[in-house]
């Protein structure tokens, strides 16, 4: 993993990985889209309202995944001081701060029709709204800090110290039982959802963190070109 | 009420919000690329 904190080093695997994560994850996604649009049988209870589940559990899971990225890599920059690790903060954020804000507009229109209301301050979704806000403000210090010509330690320490917000999310359910329903899948302990309704989700899991995965690449990428720019722009200036 | 306005609005979004995002990456990394390999070539 340290190998990776050298810039050419990690060039060498980003360029042919953005596009094996881009073509995959656009493949394992179409039919996962198309089998819990058209495919998947209406749940019992809730109906056809229920297929949100399999773009509204994905975007839950990246949105929380970015800001534990956020959280690895400012621990990277102030432990060890790697060269890549503000960068990948600054690739992580805008794409968590995305499927944050998807989770948070899908689950308001399942909340419509199944809850009755497009918004309650329930424990789940105050939480999540919280970690969206996290996100713009790590937004605007990391990109400040870039601007000032600073190391981002500031954006670091945002970073570690909004990482409190994720086991805050997750025990949400069980701390404050309001309308959020609770966990029914688990990486360990299986799921509470029938099969026939299950095997999209993974499909669309797998494909949209692959594409967040190519995101992450492709900012990375662009932010190591700028510092290159920069760096012979100086250069030719001084020769 | 019919759910199928709300479940192909929450898709919308979905799939909208991810091409969006992942049209601005590309466009910002090719361009970021493109202006590095244009002082490489120049010097």
């Amino acid at each position: 993993m340290h190998g990776y904190a050298n810039p050419a080093r990690f060039l060498k695997f980003a360029r042919p990985a953005t596009g094996w994560f881009l073509w995959i994850g656009l493949l394992l996604l179409a039919p996962g889209i198309l089998g819990g649009l058209f495919v998947t049988p209406p749940d019992y209870l809730q109906g056809e309202t229920v297929r949100i589940l399999y773009i509204h559990v994905p975007a839950a899971w990246l949105g929380m995944a970015g800001w534990a990225g956020i959280a690895a890599a400012s621990l990277a920059q102030i432990v060890w001081r790697h060269p890549l690790s503000a960068i990948a903060g600054r690739a992580v954020a805008p794409a968590g701060a995305t499927f944050a804000a998807i989770c948070l507009a899908t689950g308001s229109i399942w909340g419509r029709p199944t809850w009755g209301t497009w918004w309650e301050w329930d424990g789940r979704l105050t939480s999540m709204l919280i970690l969206f806000f996290l996100y713009l403000g790590y937004i605007a210090l990391a990109w400040a800090e870039r601007e000032r010509g600073g190391d981002g330690r500031m954006a670091a320490l945002f970073g570690l110290v909004g990482a409190i917000n994720l086991p805050i999310i997750h025990y949400s359910v069980m701390w404050w039982r309001t309308l959020h329903q609770g966990q029914s899948i688990s990486i360990t302990g299986g799921s509470s959802i029938a099969p026939e309704l299950l095997w999209p989700l993974p499909l669309t899991l797998v494909g949209f963190s692959l594409l967040f995965g190519a995101v992450v690449l492709m900012r990375m990428r662009a932010e190591l070109a700028a510092a290159k720019f920069e760096a012979r722009l100086r250069r030719t200036s001084t020769e | 009420m019919n759910p199928w306005p709300f479940v192909f609005a929450a898709y919308a979004i979905a799939l909208g919000g991810t091409a969006s995002l992942l049209l601005w990456a590309w466009r910002s990394m090719c361009a970021a690329e493109a202006q590095a390999d244009s002082l490489k070539r120049r010097a």
